[in-house]
């Protein structure tokens, strides 16, 4: 038996989440979540390859919040089992040997439950290496879920043991530390957007939201390509700070963005009639949007140039104005999760593991509780830009 | 009778003074002691203005009559200044207006049909038709601006530029093409302030940018001491080589006014008048201005003041070769505006009125507040500057977070943008004027809208660096937070915390001089 915060179907608190939305945070984490603290039992690693891993810190994502806040879409409920336990960013120490990773090892996951994991044919994608692109993420000997920490039988990182597949592990150096290593996951997100984005060199780039994906994309895109000038769009004084410590050329505040782009491309700026939203003639070559908001969303989608990129990173909301869209023949590209061959031929995870060693990521997990503590833990994510953190995570040792 | 200016030492019975505060003024009980410097009143106007106008075009100095330079066939270009001054605008007829039909009822008679006219505002905003209207008169307006004879200047119009050579100096002169090819350029100018006019109209007012950036740049800036000197301004300096070169190239009749210092009439009188001098009937309008002021809406209170016409009257009209013009008009300007004051003090205060050259039908903002404060009023002196070197300054004005999006978009960008990063005027030169100047979405709205140019905000800027290096402190009273902080100064609730505030650099016990202005004055500072 062991301790794991689960998600379970509760369609009355579904609805209650989505109703209030995210505008009262307390009530989300409070009686209306469908998440409870559970003693359960633990997930078994019976077939070969997998193994279990006892989890040391599991990261609170955006896509989690989204799930305890009712935003994530109903598009989603086909590819996850209920009722699972939540947690794909994972720094865990192997209980089992795991073929050629012995028994104690420390590892970090990819989360994506690809064909491999799931012993079925290779699909299409997989052969090609674009596992996050997998086909059979509802088939094979696995509960259907899109990846670990979305599933019934795997477990997730915010319960005492999960299970994994070799195919989705990777050892952890010694000199990394754990709240590092506990940042690969979504690290190797931000690696396979910034390749994603393909970035010819010099070209502006606009990175909208500061939160851990923004301020990861912005690292990878400085690391990883030749962008010239990067503008981070971002709300809190922290997260100025570490834009910039990550390579933003310059940071703008979410009302001043198309102040700040037009400023810096030369576009030219344009109102239209009636309260209808501005937007520029030029803008930059390619925008990441990171927040997902419609807002966000609406802004990129406005300030990149004709013939431009856009990439969406956050998960993205409904009711965006596809006009510049069609109009500026913008090229809208979506990236989610990593891939085992990204275009720089090698996995996202191994790039991601290097960038962990060398980036000034002292102090991004800023804050870690128990799993017991889970109502403030999801609170303080929630507000992590105000409170100036960009990562909460779960201790689950600690637990 | 007019009376000199005048220099009045606050003592037990000196009433509170006036002092200008946007839109609005207030009363102010200063430290006993404290010099006030009294603009001079308004001298007597010319009685015919007519004649004088033609006297001046038929008698010109050192050069022929006008009749005489006008002949059948020949290309005229009549250039004159633009909605900047005079401050704040004129009662019509403009004497912009008078002059210009005068020179075209000449060149009429001598049968001269190859006529434009150009508002010579260099980077300033376009005019809008019914601005030029208000200068050249209706009469001149419907015959000229229908076939686009009459027009703004445009220098970003590279096709309309003619690049005319450089000074000894290496400074490029590149003016109107239209002017450059004229046979005779006739430039009609008012001088509200000795700064204006000689060379600077017509190198300055029809120049483009890559001429301007020989002079509007920090270092001539810091080094015009002051601008209201010609003669130890590098400024003009630089204007006076390029006048050397433009006058080989182009035959230039220049036409030069000067106004007197009759600014507020009607129910606004008591503003020119001497506290202790005010009548009842001044300290009734001067309450009930107030009071009123104070409840109107914003935007009347706007109304109000952009509303205001001036009753100048005319102190002189010289035409003919541009320096001797200029030194007649430099006479006329100095009898009316300088006040004798001996040495300098540890504290200047000045109100901040509520317009400015830039602000004309539109909104003081944070950059023009400050410009119009150190750049203007600071250097409305000639020797020295009023206050000592390291002295304080103390201006009143709201400083509110302003902008007109329509006149002044560059200005908000350089609030946010530049002066976040620095306040400094020679690091912001080099970091940043360049990328305002090309800017093509300023120089679209320069061109078709009514905005100032890209480049505009950086020059006010500039035009306050001899402030900047000067003083030691400098204090708004009753200013916006957060508007002044961001532009490098400070704010103070009242005259007793910004003396307060500065006591550490000027001492508690302070030599004090309030320019009590406007009506306009310059300080003789011996």
């Amino acid at each position: 038996m062991m301790l794991a915060l689960e998600m379970y179907r509760s369609p009355a608190k579904f609805l209650a989440a989505k109703a209030v939305g995210g505008r009262i945070p307390g009530i989300l984490t409070g009686p209306a979540a469908p998440l409870r603290l559970v003693t359960i039992n633990e997930p078994k690693a019976e077939r070969p390859g997998w193994a279990r891993i006892r989890p040391i810190l599991s990261g609170i994502c955006g896509s989690d919040l989204g799930m305890v806040t009712g935003s994530t879409k109903l598009y989603f409920s086909a590819v996850v089992s209920m009722p699972f336990v939540p947690g794909h960013e994972v720094v865990g120490e192997l209980l089992d040997d795991c073929e050629d990773l012995p028994k104690g090892t420390r590892v970090v996951m990819d989360s994506v439950l690809t064909c491999a994991a799931r012993g079925v044919e290779p699909c299409e994608n997989c052969v090609s290496g674009n596992t996050n692109r997998c086909d059979r993420i509802t088939v094979g000997h696995v509960a259907p879920g899109l990846q670990t920490g979305f599933c019934q039988d795997t477990g997730g990182g915010w319960g005492n043991v999960l299970v994994a597949h070799r195919s989705q592990l990777y050892a952890v150096p010694d000199g990394l530390s754990d709240e590092r290593a506990v940042l690969v996951e979504p690290l190797a997100g931000a690696v396979h957007a910034a390749l994603r984005a393909k970035i010819t060199p010099g070209q502006s780039v606009l990175v909208s939201g500061a939160g851990a994906v923004g301020l990861f994309a912005t690292l990878a895109l400085r690391e990883l390509t030749q962008a010239g000038r990067i503008t981070v769009v971002a709300k809190h004084a922290k997260q100025r700070e570490l834009a910039r410590a990550f390579g933003a050329s310059d940071v703008v505040a979410p009302d001043e963005v198309f102040r700040g782009v037009r400023r810096s491309t030369g576009a030219f700026r344009l109102k239209p009639d009636f309260g209808a939203g501005e937007f520029l003639l030029g803008g930059v070559d390619v925008a990441v949007d990171a927040v997902g908001s419609k807002d966000s969303i609406d802004t990129v989608l406005r300030v990149t140039k004709a013939g431009g990129r856009v990439v969406l990173s956050g998960m993205p909301a409904s009711g965006a104005d596809l006009s510049p869209v069609w109009f500026r023949e913008l090229e809208v590209t979506g990236t989610y999760a990593s891939a085992r061959e990204e275009p720089n031929g090698r996995p996202a995870f191994e790039t991601a593991l290097e960038l962990a060693g060398r980036a000034p990521l002292d102090g991004i997990v800023g804050a870690r509780y128990p799993l017991y503590r889970w109502r403030e833990a999801l609170d303080h994510a929630h507000s992590a830009g105000r409170l100036g953190t960009v990562k909460v995570a779960f201790d689950v040792r600690a637990s | 009778m007019s009376r000199p200016g005048f220099v009045l030492e606050v003592d037990d019975r000196t009433p509170p003074l006036l002092v200008h505060n946007g839109e609005g003024f207030l009363l102010e009980r200063f430290p006993l002691g404290t010099r006030v410097v009294y603009p001079p009143e308004a001298l007597p106007a010319v009685r015919d203005v007519d004649e004088a106008i033609q006297s001046a075009l038929l008698n010109p100095i050192e050069s022929e009559p006008l009749p005489d330079l006008l002949r059948a066939g020949m290309r005229l270009t009549i250039a004159f200044d633009d909605i900047s001054i005079p401050l704040p605008p004129m009662k019509k007829p403009d004497i912009r207006q008078r002059i210009i039909e005068a020179v075209l009822e000449l060149a009429a008679r001598a049968g001269v049909d190859d006529v434009e006219l150009i508002s010579a505002n260099a980077l300033h905003r376009r005019l809008t038709p019914n601005e030029l209207r208000d200068i050249v008169g209706e009469r001149v307006f419907r015959s000229f601006f229908p076939d686009g004879k009459l027009y703004n200047f445009d220098a970003e119009d590279a096709a309309n530029l003619t690049h005319l050579g450089q000074t000894r100096h290496g400074e490029d002169v590149e003016i109107s093409k239209r002017a450059a090819e004229s046979d005779l350029l006739v430039y009609v100018n008012v001088n509200l302030v000795a700064m204006d006019g000689g060379h600077k109209s017509t190198s300055i007012g029809l120049a483009s940018y890559k001429s301007l950036k020989h002079h509007h740049n920090s270092h001539t800036m810091i080094h015009s001491r002051s601008f209201m000197d010609h003669k130890r301004s590098k400024m003009h300096e630089s204007a006076w080589r390029m006048g050397e070169i433009l006058t080989q190239h182009v035959k230039v009749f220049q036409i030069e006014t000067t106004l007197n210092n009759d600014i507020f009439g009607g129910p606004l009188e008591f503003l020119q008048k001497r506290e202790w001098e005010w009548s009842v009937k001044d300290q009734a309008s001067m309450l009930g201005t107030k009071r009123a002021l104070a409840a109107a809406p914003g935007k009347l209170r706007h109304k109000i003041f952009t509303d205001v016409r001036s009753n100048y009257g005319l102190t002189g009209v010289h035409a003919g070769k541009i320096e001797p013009v200029h030194d007649k008009t430099l006479e006329n300007v100095h009898r009316q505006h300088l006040v004798e004051v001996q040495g300098q003090s540890d504290v200047a205060i000045m109100g901040v009125p509520f317009i400015g050259p830039y602000n004309v039908n539109s909104v003081m903002n944070p950059i023009l507040a400050a410009c119009m404060g150190l750049g203007y009023y600071f250097n409305s002196y000639r020797g020295n500057p009023i206050v000592r070197k390291d002295g304080a300054v103390i201006l009143y004005h709201p400083v509110d977070y302003e902008f007109s999006q329509l006149h002044h978009p560059s200005y908000v960008d350089f609030f946010e943008e530049v002066l976040a990063e620095s306040t400094d005027p020679a690091t912001i030169e080099a970091k940043f004027e360049k990328q305002y100047a090309e800017d093509p979405w300023y120089i679209h709205l320069y061109r078709t809208s009514y905005a100032y140019h890209g480049v505009h905000p950086f020059y006010m800027w500039y035009w306050i660096s001899h402030a900047l290096d000067h003083c030691g402190d400098i204090v708004w009273v009753g200013a916006n937070r957060k508007t002044v902080e961001r532009m490098g100064f400070r704010s103070a609730s009242t005259l007793q915390d910004a003396l307060e505030m500065v006591s550490h650099s000027v001492g508690r016990s302070p030599s004090i001089t309030y320019l009590h202005n406007p009506p306009h004055l310059l300080a003789d500072v011996r």
